[in-house]
């Protein structure tokens, strides 16, 4: 999530101006590093997608429209910086068969019914806990991943998820749902485990 | 799942986003809640469906900044290096 929107000049920035620059990675950096990160899970890697993306960005400032944010617009160069680096790791899964289209005759349904909210807050702070949180979203199917990411950890609109994946609201909508369904049926085995420990104790 | 008719369990299923963000539509939220009323599995799958979004949502609040050594690199390669301060 971008915290503190700072103001920067588009105008300056078309320009080339080296400063006006400077301020937008600072603004952007992290959010973008994030980003890569759940994505790729590698540090090396996010590292690249950082950089790739800052370069190309002001390789094609000049082009800037403005028919999006400048925010939504860097997420989608690095967006697409992550999925063309995932697709050079693993080259021989398409990403057009990794997850079925249409979530309307997808035969998923929740299949895990511990209710595991009332477990006590620590529970939730611990570093494994966190790993969990990670692990889980790494098992997304890329094209689910990285809607679930821009939406749910960087706090983009639907609408703003659509213009930077060139997707329908309604497309950004299903993705999201599959991906929260997945990720609730995951942590729900990892907390369900939680609660069973607690239990014996 | 528990006894009682769960034709609509599925149905329902695919509100659960908008359900979740606030976002539904008055009569659909409506009928969503009517329904995890007397529900108990869905009930607990929208409880978890919220628990796991503000687990998350709070996971990304909490996240820091860039390493400072990565940043550097990042200003290095895009030649911003005289803009490196903090």
């Amino acid at each position: 999530m971008i915290q503190n929107k700072i103001e920067l000049s588009v105008e300056a920035l078309r320009g080339g101006d080296r400063e006006e620059f400077s301020r937008l990675v600072d603004a952007y950096s992290g959010p973008i590093y994030r980003l890569a990160l759940k994505m790729l899970g590698s540090a090396t890697d996010a590292e690249d997608v950082l950089q790739n993306t800052f370069l190309k960005a002001f390789q094609h400032l000049k082009d800037f429209e403005g028919r999006s944010s400048l925010s939504t617009w860097l997420y989608r160069i690095a967006s697409n910086e992550a999925l063309m680096l995932l697709r050079k790791q693993r080259p021989e899964i398409p990403f057009s068969d990794a997850v079925p289209e249409d979530d309307e005759n997808s035969d998923y349904t929740p299949a895990k019914f511990t209710d595991w909210c009332c477990l006590p807050e620590e529970e939730f702070l611990s570093s494994e806990s966190q790993a969990a949180l990670d692990h889980a979203v790494r098992r997304l199917p890329e094209i689910l991943r990285i809607v679930f990411v821009l939406r749910d950890i960087e706090g983009l609109s639907i609408q703003e998820t659509g213009q930077a994946l060139d997707l329908s609201e309604t497309a950004v909508k299903t993705r999201l749902l599959r991906a929260r369904l997945r990720l609730r049926e995951d942590l729900s085995k990892y907390y369900g485990d939680r609660l069973d420990k607690r239990s014996k104790k | 799942m528990s006894a009682h008719d769960h034709s609509k369990c599925r149905s329902l299923l695919g509100s659960l986003a908008d359900y979740v963000d606030g976002t539904l539509n008055e009569e659909v939220c409506e009928e969503v809640e009517r329904h995890i009323a007397e529900c108990q599995d869905c009930h607990i799958v929208v409880d978890t469906l919220r628990k796991t979004i503000s687990l998350y949502h709070r996971s990304a609040a909490e996240a820091g900044e860039v390493p400072g050594d990565v940043r550097e690199r990042l200003f290095h390669t895009l030649n911003l290096a005289d803009y490196i301060k903090h």
